[in-house]
């Protein structure tokens, strides 16, 4: 594809700390590359916003390359911008024209509060993780392969699962500002493996009350999560995950 | 697990929303056969029936014991269905207090997944006006004609429905209430199976086509019964 340089207007979500009010702020960025990712464009704006002595735009990344889940930016109505299965790190300016006005917001839920601009405070992940998202025992070295029998179905859904990187795009995407996509994806990855399967109906039954802990709604299956996710987790996942509640609080002793 | 945290989790909830809407579904299959039973009266059938097939049918429906009983259950779980539909919406709307400036729309999703509270409430609406047009009458009220059938006298509900349906405001108000239902069945049909646990693929395709099928043919023949007493394709005089 051609390289082309462009000049964009972008209004960006601009919050001093988790209290305050925030608002648009219009910035004009010039000579951007067609070959920058959408991060890179958002360096060269703040090493701009710098050089003028303003507070650069907050925005969380860490590995750039699509595997950590951390650069969480609503990108014209979209979590992670036009393309399809790309995180926004893995988003390049190519996917913009010349002249283009984009509108950069933060993930909207009450369950991902706004630290500062772009970035939001999503540790309430990591709680409904820490309330099932494990297997209680440390299961050893990696053993020889096809030493325990794992039938190929459950092994591809649960390495399909297995690939959530965490980032939220699905609660924001949400019209409920549901978790179900994330928290049915850790479900399925552990509780379809023979490792994780003895806990699964506690796992299941914590981490939805987490879930309800952290102020996220329920599952409509309006499939707008599906459509937005990076990592394509199907949302057939959540369907499990409701299977798995049913049964285990029907089987539940308590 | 206490059943009241069962029931009232973020899952539990849509698991409730998804039996009640199911039991509704089931309740839809028995009203629609048993109310197209007017259709007996088109001259393709028996056009001297004047309604006598669907007189019956609903006589058999007020005066079995059993089914007096299973109307309570009908109500207990429409109420459950309302209540809780609107307990669910309400929680899930305040869980982003503040929104965004562009919003995803429609990318990803269909507009009557997003508008299930709306299209709900405009079959409550029409619920209503149904509930006191028909049911009231027929069944607390009795002020309807009566018909006799084989020396056995009962309510001409058949008549009734003639009557309301000479207006072509109600035939109207019939038509959006049949295609608000519609469009509730469209998505809530499949979306029940989904919030019961059903993941497999091949199941949930069977069930999405099926739930297309069920919605159209339940509201087609919904709506054909007030345009066909209003066009006098059926009518209790001939
Ligand atoms: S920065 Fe790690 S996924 Fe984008």
């Amino acid at each position: 594809m051609e390289h082309y340089n462009m000049n964009l207007t972008l209004k960006v979500w601009r919050q001093p700390n988790k209290t305050s009010d925030g608002k648009f702020e219009t910035y004009q960025v010039k000579n951007i590359s067609s070959e920058m990712s959408f991060l890179e464009m958002f360096d060269v704006l703040n090493e701009q916003l710098v050089m003028e002595g303003r507070d650069p735009i907050a925005f969380d990344h860490d590995c750039r390359e699509g595997i950590c889940g951390m650069c969480s930016m609503f990108i014209n109505g979209r979590p992670h911008g036009p393309w399809h299965a790309t995180t926004t790190c893995q988003l390049h300016m190519r996917a913009f024209k010349d002249g283009d006005t984009i509108v950069v917001e933060p993930w909207r839920a009450n369950g991902f509060p706004v630290i500062k601009d772009l970035v939001t405070d999503r540790t309430s992940f990591d709680r409904i993780i820490q309330a099932g998202g494990f297997i209680s025992v440390n299961t050893g070295n990696a053993v020889d392969g096809n030493a325990i029998p794992i039938e190929k179905d459950h092994a591809d859904a649960s390495f399909a699962a297995a690939a959530c990187i965490a980032c939220g795009a699905c609660v924001a995407a949400c019209k409920n500002a549901s978790a179900s996509l994330f928290l049915s994806a850790k479900v399925a990855h552990l509780g379809l493996l023979p490792q994780g399967y003895p806990e699964k109906k506690n796992r299941v039954l914590s981490m939805v009350s987490q879930m309800d802990k952290e102020g996220f709604g329920s599952c409509t299956f309006t499939g707008a999560c599906e459509a937005v996710c990076p990592k394509e987790i199907s949302i057939t996942n959540i369907s499990r995950m409701h299977k798995d509640y049913l049964f285990a609080g029907l089987s539940s002793e308590k | 697990m206490k059943w009241s945290h069962f029931f009232t989790s973020a899952v539990g909830r849509k698991i409730v929303m998804a039996l009640t809407g199911l039991f509704l579904i089931s309740f839809l299959i028995v009203h629609v056969g048993l109310n197209s039973c007017i259709f007996n009266d088109l001259p393709y059938f028996d056009h001297n029936d004047n309604g006598s097939m669907f007189n019956r049918a609903a006589h058999f429906m007020g005066a079995s014991l059993v089914i007096r009983i299973m109307e309570i259950g009908l109500l207990a779980g429409i109420l459950l269905h309302i209540i809780q539909g609107y307990a669910v919406e309400v929680k899930n709307r305040s869980m982003r207090s503040k929104g965004y400036q562009v919003n995803l729309g429609s990318r990803g999703s269909t507009w009557m997944s997003r508008s299930m509270a709306l299209l709900g409430t405009l079959v409550f609406l029409y619920l209503v006006i149904h509930v006191a047009q028909f049911w009231w009458p027929s069944r607390v009220s009795h002020d309807l004609e009566k018909v006799t059938y084989n020396g056995i006298e009962m309510h001409n509900l058949y008549l009734r429905m003639y009557e309301v349906f000479q207006h072509g405001w109600v035939v109207i108000l019939y038509l959006v209430g049949v295609a608000a239902l519609g469009f509730h069945l469209l998505h809530g049909f499949h979306s029940a199976f989904r919030s019961i646990g059903v993941h497999n693929k091949k199941y949930l395709f069977m069930l999405k086509s099926l739930g297309y099928g069920f919605s159209i043919v339940v509201c087609l023949l919904f709506a054909l019964m007030p345009v066909s007493m209003y066009l006098n394709w059926v009518s209790p005089f001939n």
